[in-house]
C-alpha cells in the first residue's frame, strides 16, 4: 500500500518498549481519511490519489469544496445525468479540512473509501511532512546556526551579528543568496525514517519515535518511508 | 482533546499499582538488570530527594553516598525495569526537593526519622 495518511499532531510523551527502555514518541491522530478523487493518466495526465482529513462544516466550505464531495443524487447531478453528462465519482462525505494528493497509482482504491491507520500495519518506518512553527524575523545565529562573535575581547554590541558578508572593491557586491537574518519557520519540512512505535486503530493514533515538524494541532502528511533499511537508529 | 489523547497513550505505560513512598524516605529500589541472557535484581538503596513529572513520565531521584562520593540515580516510576520499592526508614522533611542534601556531608546528611505511618492513610 503506497498511499499515505493525513493527520494532526497531538503531542509528545514517552512509552516503554517490551525490554523496558523508554521511547520518546510523538502521538499523531491520523485518519480516518476519505479518498476524494483518483486521478488517472487518461483524464488528468498523472496518477494520484487525493484524500481528505477532518470534516469541515458546510457553511465554512466554498461552493467548489462542497461540489467536490457532493452527493450524486443531488438535484443538479440528476439534471446533468439527464442531459447525458457522464458523472464523476464523488466521495459523498462532508467537505474536508485538509486535502492532499499522493502521486501514486494504487490498485483497487475507490473514491469514498475510508483509509485508517491499519494501512501502516506492516510498515516499520514512515516519513512525516509538516509545516514548522513560525519564528518570525530571526537573527543569523538562530536561523543559520552562525557562531556569532565573542562575548569579550573588545567585541562591542555585535555579539550575535553575522559578521562579514563579503569582500572589497572586487566583487563590489554581496553575493546573492548570502545567509543573513530574516524570516524563519513556517516552511515545509519532511522528517524521514521515523520508526512506528505503535498503532492504535481504535483511537486512530499512530505513535512514531522522535519529533515531527509543526505545533500541536498542526496538520501532517504521513507516508511509508522510502529509506532503505528502516530503523538504522535504535 | 489533545491532552485526553495523550493521557490515553500514557495509560498503557502506567503501572497498575505504584509503590508508596515519600520524599525523605530511605528506600530499596529493586532494579532488574540484564546480564547477558540472565536477568537478576540489583538493589539500590538511598534517600528519595525528588519526584518529578506526571503520568508515564514520572520519575524519582534517589541519592546515596558511595565511597564518600554522592551518587544520584533517577528512576522512571513506571518503568518495567523497576520492581519493588521498599521503604526502610522515613525521614521528616519540610520541602518537596531535598537538593540541600547535596551540600552536606557526614552526619549532617541524616534526616530525623518520622514515626507516623502515612501509608495506610494514602491507601484510603
Amino acid at each position: 500500500m503506497a498511499v499515505g495518511l493525513l493527520g494532526r499532531k497531538v503531542g509528545m510523551t514517552q512509552i516503554f518498549d517490551p525490554a523496558g527502555f523508554v521511547i520518546p514518541v510523538t502521538v499523531i491522530q491520523a485518519g480516518p481519511c476519505h479518498v476524494l478523487q483518483v486521478r488517472t493518466a487518461d483524464r488528468d495526465g498523472y496518477e494520484a490519489v487525493q484524500i481528505g482529513f477532518l470534516d469541515k462544516p458546510r457553511r465554512l466550505a466554498s461552493r467548489s469544496q462542497r461540489g467536490h464531495v457532493a452527493r450524486l443524487d443531488s438535484k443538479r447531478q440528476k439534471q446533468r445525468a439527464a442531459a447525458g453528462v457522464q458523472p464523476v465519482a464523488k466521495p459523498n462525505t462532508e467537505p474536508q479540512r485538509f486535502v492532499r494528493e499522493f502521486r501514486t497509482a494504487v490498485e483497487g482504491i475507490q473514491v469514498g473509501q475510508e483509509l485508517k491507520v491499519d494501512i501502516f500495519a506492516n510498515i516499520k518506518a514512515v516519513d512525516i511532512s509538516g509545516v514548522t512553527k513560525g519564528r518570525g524575523t530571526t537573527g543569523a545565529m538562530k536561523r543559520h546556526n552562525f557562531a556569532g562573535q565573542r562575548a569579550t575581547h573588545g567585541v562591542k554590541k555585535v555579539h550575535r551579528h553575522v559578521g562579514s558578508i563579503g569582500m572589497n572593491t572586487d566583487p563590489h557586491h554581496v553575493f546573492k543568496g548570502h545567509r543573513m537574518a530574516g524570516h524563519y519557520g513556517t516552511e515545509n519540512v519532511t522528517i524521514r525514517n521515523l520508526l512506528v512505535a505503535r498503532l492504535d486503530s481504535e483511537n486512530n493514533l499512530i505513535l512514531v519515535r522522535g519529533a515531527i515538524p509543526g505545533p500541536i494541532g498542526g496538520y501532517v502528511v504521513i507516508r511509508q518511508s522510502n529509506k532503505v533499511g528502516p530503523g538504522t537508529k535504535k | 482533546m489533545s491532552q485526553e489523547l495523550l493521557n490515553l497513550v500514557e495509560k498503557s505505560s502506567l503501572k497498575a499499582e505504584i509503590p508508596h513512598f515519600e520524599i525523605g524516605d530511605t528506600v530499596d529500589v529493586h532494579c532488574r538488570i540484564l546480564e547477558g541472557a540472565k536477568e537478576r535484581t540489583q538493589i539500590y538503596t538511598g534517600v528519595v530527594i525528588a519526584r518529578a513529572s506526571s503520568g508515564s513520565r514520572a520519575t524519582f531521584t534517589v541519592r546515596r553516598i558511595v565511597q564518600g562520593e554522592g551518587v544520584e540515580r533517577k528512576f522512571p516510576l513506571h518503568s518495567p525495569k523497576i520492581g519493588k520499592v521498599v521503604v526502610q526508614r522515613s525521614g521528616v522533611t519540610r520541602r518537596a526537593k531535598l537538593y540541600y542534601l547535596r551540600d552536606r556531608i557526614g552526619k549532617a546528611v541524616r534526616l530525623r526519622e518520622r514515626r507516623t505511618d502515612r501509608t495506610a492513610k494514602a491507601k484510603k
